[in-house]
């Protein structure tokens, strides 16, 4: 290793480091914006609270899908394994974040609503995509093609293409969710939406570092990988 | 030209090997029967409920018979190393999937024609809105599932357990047209409302998913 690679690395490590500690120290101060300093909602009570994890976790699980979206374009284009490593790593943690959604909407919408589930437009879109992504991931998993990160890459872009006509094949239904709090004609409490968007930066902080981990260790695995193939084929030539 | 004879001549082969064999259309008729049976001993309905529940009946007993043509498509030629032999053949790829696409659209139509009547006489169905409706949505449902299924053969030919593997890519990306053929025949059959949408909708699926397919079918065919 040159001193130049060595000193890339001591420079990662250490911004890595740095990393999971503003992580700990948003997520803890975000914990405690969340269940204490913020306000009470006047008709829903605490239960509301989980909106700070809920719409966090929902925001972050759609831009890693985005990410996947454009690490798989780059790929079937420039066919470079770094992009590959990146729509792989954005897809799992991303799956993760996207069950993190669906686990906490059902807990808040028993009490709110009466019921666990309902058919409308943004639950099942985000049902949907949960779906395509494992699909993805699934494919991924199974594959015996030495070739799977194009086979992955264009299932990505066929489930970006799907998403559109999802949306409008479900906007026919009446929606049920709550209309979007944030932008137009919103009526979020400014320090209801101050304690969103630190519970966004420390999850979206906790995404970086999930992402960063899995794609390290997708780095050495394929490394691995390599070399023991280069070892069988060596022992077979002796 | 060229293309043409080369889609002409592969969907020729196809039809051909199934006129002689009738492995898949058998088994698709087959299995959309006690499809048809079992849920009508599992619901039991009178025929104003039949009305509601019937377009998703018929397109989910479709959808799950067509699987059953999809995975066959490419398997055959996986014997004798067909695929291996077109692959490294000057033959353009898109020419191949268009003529796969198109025969299981044919094997999937012919299952619809021969189990349609079925379906009616065993729910009760007479549609309250205009039945000649029901047509065009047959053809573009039909469409949408064979493209993208054609297409997901083609990618779980490289994956362990194939079979499996084709409706976990399938059925994700086919919900809206599910949702689209399942609301516009329940539009039609319950006459309350128009069809107008999910058949625009079905029609946008159609267009972007076959210039995908068409895209993107090359790099799938020469992936090992």
């Amino acid at each position: 290793m040159s001193w130049r690679r060595k000193d890339v690395a001591r420079r990662m490590k250490r911004g890595f480091t740095i990393l999971a500690i503003v992580t700990a120290v948003l997520l803890s101060f975000g914990l405690y914006e969340a269940l204490i300093a913020a306000p009470t909602e006047r008709t829903m009570g605490d239960v509301q609270r989980i909106f700070y994890y809920h719409v966090p976790s929902a925001w972050t699980a759609f831009l890693l899908f985005l990410i996947n979206f454009v690490g798989s374009i780059v790929y079937l284009i420039r066919r470079d394994e770094k992009s590959d490593i990146l729509a792989l790593v954005s897809a799992e943690v991303g799956v993760v974040f996207c069950t993190v959604v669906l686990v906490t909407g059902p807990i808040w919408a028993r009490p709110v609503w009466g019921i666990w589930w309902t058919w409308d437009l943004r639950l099942t879109l985000t049902l949907v995509l949960w779906l395509i992504y494992v699909s993805y991931l699934t494919l991924r998993r199974f594959s015996t093609s030495s070739q799977t990160p194009m086979l992955a890459a264009v299932l990505a872009v066929f489930g970006a293409l799907d998403i559109p006509l999802v949306y409008f094949s479900i906007w026919f239904f009446r929606t049920q969710h709550p209309s979007p709090v944030i932008g137009n004609g919103g009526s979020l409490d400014p320090r209801m939406a101050h304690v969103l968007l630190i519970n966004w930066a420390a999850f979206l902080c906790l995404a970086w570092l999930m992402c960063w981990t899995r794609y390290r260790l997708e780095v050495l695995k394929r490394e691995v990988e390599e070399e023991q193939a280069l070892e069988s084929i060596l022992e077979g030539t002796r | 030209m060229r293309f043409f004879a080369i889609t002409r001549a592969t969907l020729a082969k196809d039809v051909r090997l199934e006129w002689r064999s009738k492995d898949a259309i058998n088994a698709m008729l087959f299995f959309s029967l006690l499809v048809v049976v079992i849920f009508s001993f599992a619901f039991d309905p009178t025929a104003e409920e039949s009305r509601r529940i019937a377009g998703g009946l018929v397109w989910v007993a479709f959808l799950f018979a067509a699987i059953v043509a999809l995975n066959q498509t490419w398997a055959r030629e996986l014997r004798n190393q067909v695929l291996d032999a077109y692959r490294v053949s000057p033959a353009p790829a898109n020419p191949l999937f268009l003529a796969k696409a198109f025969g299981n659209f044919i094997f999937v139509s012919v299952l619809e024609a021969l189990m349609t009547p079925l379906f009616i006489v065993f729910y009760k169905l007479r549609a309250l809105g205009s039945a000649w409706e029901l047509l065009p949505i047959a053809v573009l449902g039909t469409w949408a599932l064979v493209v993208n299924g054609t297409f997901f053969a083609a990618m779980s030919l490289r994956t362990r357990s194939r079979e499996i593997m084709l409706p976990l890519l399938l059925f994700p990306l086919s919900i809206p047209a599910l949702l689209g053929m399942v609301n516009a025949t329940t539009a039609i059959l319950t006459g309350e409302e128009s069809a107008r949408f999910w058949i625009a909708l079905l029609v946008a699926y159609d267009v972007v998913f076959t210039v995908a397919c068409l895209l993107l079918f090359e790099v799938v065919l020469e992936a090992e």
